[in-house]
């Protein structure tokens, strides 16, 4: 029982990748733990776990990712109608339900196409042999003598069959083996096609398609009330006035956590106004001073991790330079606040919610609120696009703890503006230093150091309850720690390490351990300001070489792929080699391949400034992309566009406003992000691989877009901002 | 108190107080998901309106102001059968990533077609500029606007 588990790669490390065909057989063989199945397969295992075939011909796919308006439903039901042959109109998702589907832990980290998508592919693939098998018996023909058709099985000789007559016979119950191949890539009809989104018509007419249109009998509505800082207590309230007002149902106080519930939407809010009016609060916790929050930061304590290093020597004659650049908290600022429904009844609480997870969800409320996490279930219903951890969570359970008190009645809570704005989890303050060499035209030394807070702090921790609330309570809770995450995803120091070919590199993830604002996931991580970064100061250091910028870059990778889409980008833009700015109007390149596994992404993009008033304005971005096989290529441009022009306004607009006393941000006005006359055009080239893995790419254009806009910048007037974002007052500095 | 308030062409009554605002009537009184939920200050446009054609942040809008005048949400522009050529704009376009936005961005590009039939990019994005999206789905929508502009010849 001890015989060493060798996987496909450990064996190939072991003996250089001679003979592969018995890859993990002898672990199945000697029956110590199940295969290893690909995808999420392997930790959701039989058929019916995906599909269902249904009586009238119908599948319904189930799936542990969520659309988070990434369009992810109707990519996944391209995958299964491909495989099992029926019209894409035949196939219902059903996504994101404790009590119904796979658990795929987070929609996160595009990684739902790799992880739900090759699950879907395979496990589909082998129900259609299944039912071929089936048909091949009932008909009496051998099933390579079979065809099908838009979910009909036809013989030879005229007689058919449909999947919803099979439906009765077939076992899903039992284990996927991943062992049916699926089709190859030249006989996809569906897969590949820029097939219109499902979810699109109802958001288009006013269908139920978010959260917020979810409508329960005799529902009631809720609001909460937050602390005026961080940590602060409530000492007191006004009850009395609280419950006199109209519609009022339920006072909720649970130590400062401040809730209420009303008949009517609009009481509930009025409620919420006077409960802050007459509510008295003390302490809380100070944040750092704008000012200095850097340096601030940077002192705090922090475990320092060096997550990459080759060494060869550094010439004598190297051009040494350095810079550090930094990035502020900045917030998802989701279109519409966070928003939660919860019911309590009979000792069972059921949660519709927008959460990215709702298992992690439901164990973390479970351990929150004391309940059997069976007694609990998450329903997720589609809320605005939310681009990582924001408020989504957070409202579920103040949800709980709402409906909990008005046992029985449904509660709706709809966060407002400023609670999403002032609680929600940001995307963390970092700096990033950089040590850079060139000789003879070549980077030779490359030290880089990132300091950043946790890009982690989603329920689901085993050591922690990460949900806002539950830290209010009387008998308060305590968020898990800060952890490192492993490469290649990482963290806060996601694509900090480079794939440049350096000969000398050295990588170091200072990882800051202390929480002074509450920071969480969003959109790429640390991805964003890391390839800000490292692509700013490879504009530099081509610079300091006298080398142009996109040659400078070409001149470090081999990789075939990598250097296609910079080549294509520069060919959509008609770069031209050693091009020059005019101190009002420039270019710049910016380029990485997100998570250094995922998609290949390069932007250029063309600034104008404006050296009186300081504003830089992006007329146009070109982009390059390779996802590996296409899914669906109209889907694959909307998610790389979307991502450049939020990116853009990050870069040009957006940080979270505060004071040592708490957070200033609060609405759209002390949060300003891009708006319709500022967009840019973008023109994005997708290079389709068919016959290689799909990429996750719904973060991958964020990191290039930034560094592409401040290389333009630099290129326009030959001053560098290193601090984001480039605002006016930043501009005007820097061209003072 | 009863308030009656004619909504898509249909007389409505609904018992609610006059200054509330008109968004919390439109989707819990008549359950209509068009007008979405947004900032509630008139920053976003998410909750936008037609009253007799004309955009309306409802929002902030005591339902009470209303009076005889015409209200008209994204259910009264069009159906999935029958969509306006706006709604079908934005669906051919695949103008949305998660769509939240949309709403408001067809009734207020509504508003300026019924303003200006044949508008130019640029009166696109003047008249969207108040109405915010977070997926960065801007350009297409515009394409739909003009799409819509084009198809229709003037609304």
């Amino acid at each position: 029982m001890n015989a060493p588990h060798l996987t496909r790669r450990d064996f190939i490390a072991t003996f250089g990748g001679i003979v592969l065909s018995f890859t993990l057989v002898p672990k199945i063989v000697l029956g110590q733990d199940p295969a290893r199945l690909p995808g999420s397969l392997q930790t959701n295992r039989t058929l019916d776990a995906w599909l269902r075939v249904n009586a009238d011909g119908s599948v319904t796919v189930f799936t542990g990712k969520v659309e988070l308006g990434q369009g992810i439903m109707t990519a996944l039901a391209q995958i299964a109608a491909e495989e099992l042959d029926v019209p894409l109109a035949r196939v219902t998702m059903v996504a994101g339900d404790t009590g119904r589907t796979p658990n795929e832990g987070q929609t996160a980290g595009s990684q739902s196409i790799e992880q739900s998508g090759t699950a879907l592919r395979l496990a589909s693939a082998e129900v259609r042999a299944m039912l071929l098998d089936l048909a091949a018996r009932k008909l009496g023909v051998a099933a390579n003598m079979l065809k099908v058709t838009d979910g009909i099985i036809n013989a030879p000789d005229g007689r058919k069959v449909g999947y919803g007559d099979l439906a009765a016979a077939a076992n899903l119950k039992r284990e996927a083996t991943a062992k049916v191949p699926p089709k190859p890539a030249a006989q996809h009809t569906i897969v590949g096609k820029s097939v219109p989104r499902i979810d699109i018509p109802a958001k288009m007419t006013g269908g139920a398609a978010f959260v917020q249109d979810v409508r329960l009998p005799g529902m009631v509505h809720g609001r909460v009330v937050r602390p005026p800082r961080y940590g602060a207590r409530l000492d007191s309230f006004d009850e009395a006035r609280i419950k006199a007002m109209p519609g009022v149902i339920a006072v909720v106080r649970d130590g400062s956590f401040l809730g209420v519930v009303a008949q009517r939407e609009e009481q509930a809010i009025n409620a919420r106004l006077v409960l802050m009016e007459f509510a008295k609060w003390s302490g809380g916790s100070e944040l750092p001073d704008p000012a200095k929050m850097y340096e601030q930061l940077m002192s705090l304590r922090s475990e320092a991790k060096v997550i990459g290093d080759k060494n060869a020597p550094v010439p004598a004659d190297a051009k040494v330079i350095e810079a550090t650049y930094h990035r502020p908290y900045q917030a998802h600022a989701a279109i519409a606040p966070s928003c939660a429904l919860a019911e309590f009844k009979d000792g069972k609480l059921t949660v519709w919610t927008h959460s990215q997870g709702v298992f992690p969800l439901r164990a973390t409320i479970s351990r929150a609120l004391g309940l059997q996490p069976r007694d609990i279930r998450c329903i997720h219903a589609e809320g605005p696009g939310c681009y990582g951890h924001n408020g989504a969570d957070d409202v579920a359970f103040d949800a709980a703890m709402l409906a909990r008190a008005v046992n029985g009645r449904p509660v709706r809570l709809q966060w407002m503006r400023d609670d999403e704005f002032k609680w929600e989890p940001y995307g963390p303050a970092m700096t990033m230093k950089v040590k850079g060499a060139v000789a003879g035209g070549r980077v030779v030394d490359w030290v880089y150091d990132v300091w950043s807070q946790s890009h982690n702090m989603r329920p689901g921790d085993p050591d922690g309850i990460n949900l806002l609330g539950s830290w209010y309570l009387a008998d308060a809770k305590r968020p898990g720690p800060a952890r490192h995450a492993a490469q290649p995803n990482g963290a806060g120091d996601r694509n900090a390490i480079t794939l440049y070919d350096f000969p000398r590199q050295r990588t170091t993830h200072h990882l800051i351990m202390d929480n002074p604002v509450r920071t969480s996931a969003l959109r790429t991580l640390g991805a964003y300001a890391n390839v800000f970064a490292i692509e700013s100061f490879m504009d530099e250091l081509a610079a300091a070489a006298g080398i142009d910028p996109v040659a400078f870059r070409l001149a470090h990778i081999k990789d075939e792929r990598e250097r296609a889409v910079i080549e294509a980008v520069a060919k959509a833009a008609a770069w031209k080699p050693g091009e020059k700015g005019d101190g009002r109007r420039g270019r710049g390149i910016g380029y990485a391949r997100y998570k250094t596994v995922a998609t290949f992404n390069a932007v250029i993009a063309e600034v104008e400034v404006n050296r009186t008033t300081g504003i830089v304005r992006v007329p146009r971005i070109w982009a390059s992309a390779d996802a590996g096989q296409i899914i669906n290529p109209d889907g694959l441009t909307n998610q790389i566009e979307g991502g450049i022009i939020q990116s853009m306004s990050w870069t040009l607009h957006e940080h979270v406003r505060f004071d040592r006393n708490g957070i200033l941000s609060e609405d759209w006005m002390s949060y300003p992000i891009l708006t319709m006359p500022d967009v840019p055009m973008v023109e994005t080239v997708l290079i389709d691989r068919p016959n290689e893995r799909s990429l996750g790419a719904g973060e991958a254009a964020q990191g290039p877009a930034a560094a592409a806009i401040a290389n333009a910048f630099a290129a326009a007037t030959g001053k560098r901002i290193r601090e984001l974002p480039l605002t006016p007052e930043r501009v005007k500095a820097a061209l003072a | 108190m009863a308030i009656s308030l004619k909504v898509n062409g249909a007389t409505r009554s609904v018992d609610a107080e006059p200054d509330t605002p008109l968004l919390y009537v439109l989707r819990n009184d008549l359950e209509l998901n068009g007008a979405k939920y947004g900032c509630a200050m008139t920053q976003c446009g998410a909750c936008t309106v037609l009253v007799n054609g004309a955009a309306r942040r409802s929002c902030v809008t005591p339902v009470g102001s209303i009076g005889d005048n015409e209200v008209t949400t994204l259910e009264g522009l069009g159906t999935l059968d029958k969509p306006h050529p706006l709604q079908k704009a934005f669906i051919d376009e695949q103008a949305a990533q998660c769509g939240y936005c949309a709403s408001g961005m067809i009734m207020a590009a509504a508003d300026l077609l019924n303003r200006n039939p044949q508008p130019q990019e640029a009166d696109v994005r003047a008249a969207l500029a108040d109405n915010l999206c977070r997926c960065g789905t801007h350009n297409r929508i515009i394409r739909a606007v003009l799409r819509a502009a084009q198809q229709t010849g003037g609304l």
